[in-house]
């Protein structure tokens, strides 16, 4: 599943609804934040911009690649879309399987391709000033590990 | 042609989204940037430096040499920095 909105989102509310009826043995789970600080500058709010339709291409196929390589019951992709302040979510992604392993794996797959290929950008309002993040070559990498490996 | 930008480009160019007929001679997406560039100072801008722009074809990543037609949608945008 692949929700894209500007609103927040229960943590625990969508870790229970992909609990399963008994045959999920395992969910895994990463929530990505706004960080306050980026080095020693202070960040006020990050405004997420993205890509309608090609975004939820991207997530839809980055989800299916998932379920292709690791045996999950289920898998639920939430990008925030807006300006976020510290603290506040952006991403969530949660994977239930039988086992462990391929919740725990699938999971880190899911946020390292979504990373690099789902069309977001984020402009940071530091100070005064508005920046547009740099991507990051570490992003890049994290994504390719994956290319090779199950 | 729909044309889309996103974040600092469509910042430089001053444009979101815009509506054009595509050229007959522009057959690829490197030859469309070519003749962006000569569209005004913005797009110059923009386009200055193309290791840090992006494209979609019809919300598909794509390369210079993906070819194009009038009917395409095609997105320029800086490296993704989601999640």
């Amino acid at each position: 599943m692949i929700r894209v909105q500007n609103e927040d989102f229960d943590i625990g509310a969508e870790m229970t609804a992909l609990s399963g009826n008994g045959d999920v043995g395992a969910l895994a789970s990463f929530v990505g934040l706004v960080r306050g600080q980026e080095g020693d500058e202070n960040i006020g709010a990050m405004t997420l911009e993205h890509y309608p339709g090609m975004t939820e291409k991207k997530l839809a196929e980055v989800e299916a690649e998932a379920r292709n390589r690791w045996p999950l019951n289920d898998c639920l992709i939430i990008h925030r879309y807006g300006r976020l302040k510290p603290g506040e979510r952006i991403v969530m992604v949660i994977t239930a399987s039988s086992h462990r392993q391929a919740a725990l794996e699938a999971c880190a797959f899911l946020i390292d391709w979504l990373k690099t290929s789902a069309p977001f950008w984020k402009l940071e309002e530091r100070g005064d000033s508005k920046e547009w993040v740099e991507a990051r070559a570490a992003d890049d990498q994290a994504a390719e590990k994956w290319a090779t490996k199950k | 042609m729909k044309l889309l930008y996103f974040a600092w480009l469509k910042q430089k160019t001053g444009i979101g989204e815009e509506d054009i007929t595509l050229p007959e001679d522009v057959t690829t997406l490197g030859a469309l940037v070519d003749w962006l560039k000569t569209r005004g100072p913005g797009y110059g801008e923009a386009l200055a430096d193309l290791s840090v722009v992006r494209f979609a074809v019809n919300q598909d990543f794509a390369r210079l040499d993906h070819p194009l037609t009038d009917a395409d949608e095609v997105a320029l945008f800086p490296p993704v920095t989601g999640g």
